[in-house]
């Protein structure tokens, strides 16, 4: 298959994903929508390490998955938190940053 | 052979990814990123990145997935109400016209590469004993970098998951205890160093006799 074809499948995929993180608003949606916005960044990446024949672009995707899991630990760590202290598990509601 | 393959996993990838943002359940949604994820996995295969690849399904597809269902467990993934807002329609549209100028930017941009099938393909190419080069060479410090990041990560979410409190007031704690009845002949930390009352004393003797439980064989078979 052509190198379009992926890249094309990639922007889909973000733009799946940048829908779900404006409607969507349970924050455990939203940072599963993140992760859609990620891959299709490391789908884009891997398709043009295969186009230049270079490996580099597959090493920037595996930095990307590391970036994803830091990012997927904290953000499920700050959900248990508002778990704990009660509050609800909604972003709209969610609109203050008192400690 | 390969764009039949193609056409199944792209297909599959987008089926999850559209799963993941419309079912309601949050449960569902991490099942529709699993199937997302590994259906991703195949496109990379595809591409020739084995190990790419196969981190995608064991990390992502096995761990981090692993991560988000004892969340939503412990949550509970409440069924989530349709929220009234304009960004409910604005939010799709946004992304219909993010699609369309994503593919008019990526096709349209004249690479030579874009209509061929990629370079020619050399032996060993994404195999680990490559990555693991570049890595280690000309990769290093971005390698040295993610460890550091990944071990803040780790620490943050321990300190932010962590019970703030020392002890519960009296009603939390009751209610604990009504959730939970503690065994007799056991106790607490805080019981034992004398800075709460203890709770759960041996029962009195009469109470014991009146209730005169037969021994009954609970275990065993």
């Amino acid at each position: 298959m052509a190198i379009g074809w992926y890249l094309t499948v990639s922007a889909l995929i973000f733009a799946i994903g940048a829908a779900g993180v404006l409607t969507r608003r349970n924050p455990l949606v939203i940072l599963l929508c993140l992760e859609l916005m990620l891959n299709a960044a490391n789908l884009a990446l891997v398709a043009f390490s295969r186009m230049w024949g270079g490996e580099d672009g597959q090493v920037f995707a595996l930095i990307v998955m590391v970036v994803a899991a830091c990012e997927v630990t904290v953000g499920l760590g700050l959900i248990v938190a508002l778990y704990r202290r009660r509050l609800p598990i909604d972003v709209d509601e969610l609109n203050e940053l008192h400690g | 052979m390969s764009a039949v393959l193609f056409f199944i996993a792209a297909i599959g990838a987008l089926t999850g990814a559209i799963g993941v943002i419309t079912l309601r359940n949050p449960f569902y949604s991490v099942l529709a990123l699993v199937v997302h994820l590994i259906c991703l996995a195949v496109l990379f295969l595809l591409l020739r990145a084995e190990f790419v690849a196969a981190a995608q399904v064991v990390v992502y597809a096995g761990a981090v997935m692993v991560l988000y269902v004892f969340v939503v467990a412990y949550v509970g993934g409440g069924e989530e109400l349709a929220g009234g807002t304009a960004l409910r329609i604005l939010g799709p549209l946004f992304a219909i016209g993010l699609a369309v100028e994503l593919c008019i930017a990526m096709l349209g941009s004249a690479l030579k590469g874009i209509s061929s099938k990629g370079a020619p393909y050399v032996l060993g190419f994404g195999t680990p004993r490559h990555i693991g080069t570049l890595f280690l060479t000309k990769y290093l410090f971005p390698f040295e970098v993610a460890s550091l990041l990944l071990l803040a990560a780790a620490v943050g979410a321990v300190v932010l998951a962590r019970r703030r409190r020392g002890l519960e007031s009296e009603d939390e704690e009751l209610e604990l205890r009504i959730r939970a009845p503690r065994p007799v002949y056991t106790g607490t930390m805080a019981e034992a160093a004398g800075t709460r009352a203890i709770e759960s004393a041996a029962p009195e003797p009469e109470a014991e006799a009146e209730e005169a439980p037969e021994p009954t064989h609970t275990g065993g078979w």
